[in-house]
């Protein structure tokens, strides 16, 4: 599916309505017998970038799959509050088995299917960041390496959210969190090399990896179908803020989305085995300031006298992403 | 057919006869055979379908094992010693889930220190998983409990576990009588989930259990293997009117009339147990043995039966709860109440259990001179001597590497 | 029951030698049980490998302390492992060596031991002669059917050929053959001498 290049923006948000595209182009979610694969009901917070993000990715696979689609979920946020048993928000077949396994259960689905004669019915293994990154990079790791057939998808709210906000290898710099308390010379999380997982899972040749954000969940989207036109391992790491650990308003999820795009600081692309094949420009570039200001986790770094110096490193870090993926919009662009 | 095989070579071949289809490899040693001869089957075409997935670890094995039982597939996997403690928290899962895996266990010892060699400690490590775990005496006893173990898993939807020596059986060639494919096919007929991931009937597995049913839910999986006490011996007397052969079942009893002495012991000590007792037997000695085969369930009333009023019993085990004691001995405890007791550890971490100790033991027993909980064949001399530097020198160093180099030195210098 | 240990160093095939040994004894309908010393022993290290034969089944795992005959592929170990312990007066022993069991400096067996149980057969030069490698295990068992007449040397040839496939099996039997020979000539030089 190509990428849909519109010029004529409605709101603020440079969001698009559905109803200025043809009806090919209209998001999953903007037809009414999509399949709800997380229905309404689940125990997820207020403003929660995770459930956003499982219910377009899941709908989308959905969609390319016909109904053909298993979930695999790791322990976390989204596999505690889709399922309050006896409720449960799956509509699709689902299967939640321990933290740090979610990548080797699907690789065990997969399997299954492929001995079965149901080659048809594909695999979407999930986790938050720290399933992901920590925990679950053993098991990921070796389902890359032997690309196994499974499309995972990273929800990444850069920490423990679900034990009470605590600080995972994909916590950024500088921020608080329960594990990382804003005291100290040093306060919040270590500067340090982080966790690029989508690279990580890029030096893995295997055939698609990409990022996304709930700010552009037609973007997110497009890469879920994009991913299922692969088989083989796929990587897609979504960001997806967290009202409640990020200390950031409800209803700014999606602002903080786009804000962490439009920084630099989460760099949106997509890459075929090994290589990146397509970026998403920043078009109104923002100083992380914009970014870091809307939420707790960065309060220790302005007032008085606040930490200038380390709000420069930060925006180092984002000018850094820029330069790598040439995130800024050239006039050809516009 | 009768052939004189490996006992490895004889589990692979009688595991590929039950078609598994999702077979996961990650190689330990006294394991690998096993899996490297279901490999070289499935890859040669032997063996199809069948997925041999080369997992990164053993905790991805039993993870991918989850995966292909609860979409449907036939899951089997092997592992010793460290191996299944670093899946132990899938072990755990995978009963939870109730999903029928067979997993061969060739038990060997668990460190530190590391040991490659047998014991039980590994076994032990997951007797309250909620697998069933089946101890075989021979390697033709291993090779017919994989037939029954994927009957049994399958029949209930809780994992089974055969546990055989590592080295000991794994390693050992001997004669062994496999069943061929039309029947296993007899025995075993296919897999027919009781929950499967399906798109065409979507259903959520692994949800959170609060407070309110958990109990509920744990006790239905007792009751489950309090069923496997009933299907054991009855699919062993299946297996024995079709084939033939005595395997599997709760206890084995041997000698056991008019026995004032018994010993208990799981796995294939028990051979050389039984060649002590024929030796005492013809002397005029009343002493039998009995064989435990079903560890979990625990056979509490055939043990009770079986063990009656004896003068004394002797469990031999090799493992044992440190800071308490026999582990089968508190479960044989437990079935008999106030017999005396005595337990026994024995063949930790590869030493050889001999006969002569195994005699030497019974003796003592009858003289009243055998302690509660005893330790065959211990070299008291190298334990004094370390508790007396470790008395004197606060930094006295690693324990283990102490008692190697103590045991290392010319005997008169340890005088 | 008869129990024979054989030693000798990782990569000799010592525990091959016993497995093949278990075959063979299997082959003649009697009960057989081979295993390793069970080490993670690395190329060169010694290593110890068991096998029991018996007319009944074969229950006992105990390591064989008491042996009947003992098999040694590597001379470089006498001296430094305790190879003949519990091995009885009326004990064999076969040993990979073109020299006698007094220049090894066994004295001590010459004089506990029968003569007519204790023979030397130069199996690594049989193996280099026939099968074109420095593994001794396949003619030292030719050379034990010969001592002990616990199994047949057609039987050998059986568990060889299964092994290791028509070519290279009949090349090991060759090897095995020649020992026999050698072992059977030994034996009657040692009965001749002690006829006169």
């Amino acid at each position: 599916m190509s990428e849909t290049r519109v010029h004529f923006y409605q709101v603020g948000s440079f969001a698009v309505g559905n109803r200025l595209l043809s009806a090919g182009e209209r998001t999953v979610q903007s037809d009414r017998r999509r399949t709800n694969s997380i229905d309404s009901g689940h125990r997820a917070c207020q403003g929660c970038g995770e459930a956003l993000g499982a219910r377009y990715a899941l709908d989308a696979a959905m969609r390319v799959t016909s109904g053909q689609l298993v979930a695999v979920n790791a322990t976390g946020c989204l596999e505690v509050f889709s399922t309050p048993f006896p409720e449960t928000s799956w509509q699709i077949p689902w299967l939640h088995s321990l933290f740090g396994n979610a990548p080797a259960v699907a690789t065990g689905v997969a399997a299954a299917m492929r001995v079965k004669g149901r080659d048809q019915v594909r695999v979407v293994g999930q986790a938050g960041d720290g399933g992901t990154v920590d925990i679950g990079f053993g098991t990921l790791s070796g389902m890359f390496e032997r690309n196994d057939d499974v499309l995972f998808i990273c929800y990444d709210n850069e920490g423990y959210m679900n034990t009470g906000v605590q600080r995972s290898a994909a916590t950024p710099p500088a921020a608080r969190t329960a594990t990382t308390d804003a005291v100290g010379p040093e306060p919040g999380n270590p500067f340090g090399q982080g966790k690029d997982l989508p690279r990580i899972a890029m030096a893995h040749g295997i055939p698609y990896v990409a990022t996304a954000t709930v700010a552009d969940l037609h973007d997110l989207e497009r890469k879920v179908e994009r991913a299922m036109s692969f088989h083989g391992a796929r990587y897609l790491h979504v960001f997806v803020p967290c009202p409640l650990g990020w200390g950031a308003a409800s209803n700014d999820t999606i602002h903080l989305a786009r804000l962490a795009k439009e920084t630099g600081i989460f760099p949106v692309y997509e890459a075929e085995y090994g290589e990146v094949t397509g970026v998403t420009k920043i078009r109104r570039p923002a100083p992380v300031t914009d970014y870091l200001r809307l939420q707790r986790r960065y309060a220790h770094l302005f007032g008085h006298p606040g930490r200038p110096d380390v709000v420069a490193r930060l925006q180092a870090m984002a000018d850094a992403n820029i330069a790598r993926y040439g995130l800024l919009a050239t006039e050809e662009d516009e | 057919m009768l052939q004189q095989i490996e006992g490895s070579h004889a589990i692979a071949e009688s595991v590929a006869r039950c078609r598994p289809e999702v077979v996961c490899a990650y190689p330990i040693s006294p394991q690998t055979h096993i899996i490297e001869a279901i490999g070289a089957m499935v890859k040669e075409g032997t063996l199809a379908p069948c997925e041999f997935i080369n997992v990164e670890s053993e905790f991805a094995a039993m993870s991918v094992s989850i995966g292909a039982s609860a979409a449907g597939a036939r899951a089997y996997t092997a592992t010793a010693s460290q191996g299944l403690l670093f899946m132990i928290e899938a072990v755990y899962n995978a009963a939870g889930l109730g999903l029928p895996i067979v997993m061969t266990l060739a038990n060997r010892a668990i460190g530190a220190p590391i040991n490659i060699w047998n014991d039980h400690s590994d076994a032990m490590a997951v007797r309250d998983s909620g697998w069933i775990q089946l101890f075989a005496e021979t390697n033709q006893e291993a090779a017919d409990l994989h037939v029954q173990a994927f009957r049994l898993a399958e029949d209930l939807s809780v994992p089974v576990m055969v546990c055989m020596d590592g080295f000991i059986l794994t390693h050992a060639v001997e004669g062994v009588d496999l069943l061929d494919q039309e029947q296993v096919d007899r025995f075993l007929p296919p897999y027919e989930p009781r929950q499967v991931l399906d798109p065409e009937d979507p259903a959520s597995i692994g949800a959170m259990v609060g407070p309110e049913a958990f109990e509920e839910v744990r006790y239905l999986a007792h009751l489950r293997q309090l069923d496997a006490l009933d299907r054991i011996p009855e699919i062993a007397a299946e297996f024995a009117e079709m084939f033939g052969r005595d395997s599997g079942g709760l206890v084995r009893p041997y000698r056991l009339a008019d026995a004032d002495t018994v010993i208990v012991a799981m796995g294939s000590v028990l051979g050389t147990i039984k060649d002590a007792v024929d030796e005492r037997r013809e002397a005029g000695e009343r002493i039998g043995v009995l064989g435990i085969t079903s560890f979990r369930p625990f056979p509490l009333e055939a043990v009770r039966q079986a063990l009656g009023a004896r003068e004394r019993v002797i469990v031999v085990e090799k493992a044992f709860s440190l800071g308490m004691g026999g582990v089968l001995a508190t479960d044989v405890a437990m079935a008999i109440g106030t017999t005396t007791l005595h337990t026994v550890v024995a063949g930790l971490g590869g030493r050889p259990i001999t006969r002569v100790a195994l005699l030497d033991m019974v003796d003592r027993a009858r003289a009243g001179a055998l302690e509660p909980l005893s330790f065959l064949d211990l070299d008291e001399g190298v334990i004094a001597r370390e508790r007396a530097r470790m008395a004197t020198v606060r930094r006295s160093g690693p324990f283990a590497e102490n008692v190697l180099r103590d045991l290392g030195r010319p005997r008169e210098d340890q005088a | 029951m008869f129990q024979v240990r054989i030693h000798g160093r990782g990569g000799q095939g010592v525990v091959t030698a016993a497995e093949l040994l278990a075959v063979a004894a299997f082959r003649e309908g009697r009960h057989a049980q081979a295993f390793p010393s069970f080490g993670s022993e690395r190329t060169g290290a010694p290593v110890v490998s068991y096998c029991r034969i018996d007319d009944r089944e074969i229950r006992t795992r105990e390591p064989i302390n008491a042996p009947d005959a003992v098999v040694i592929q590597d001379v470089t170990l006498i001296h430094q492992v305790d190879l003949f312990s519990g091995l009885e007066e009326s004990g064999y022993v076969l040993i990979n060596t073109s020299r006698t069991f007094t220049e090894l400096g066994l004295g001590e067996l010459v004089e506990r031991c029968r003569p007519d149980h204790l023979m030397t057969c130069p199996a690594t030069e049989l193996a280099l002669e026939h099968v074109g490698r420095p593994v001794p295990n396949a003619a030292l068992l030719g050379g034990f059917a010969a001592l002990t007449g616990q199994v047949p040397i057609h039987a050998i040839g059986d568990a060889l050929r299964d092994r290791f496939g028509p070519t290279i099996g009949e090349r090991n039997l060759a090897a095995a053959t020649a020992a026999f020979d050698h072992v059977r000539a030994q034996m009657e030089v040692v009965s001749g001498a002690a006829a006169d």
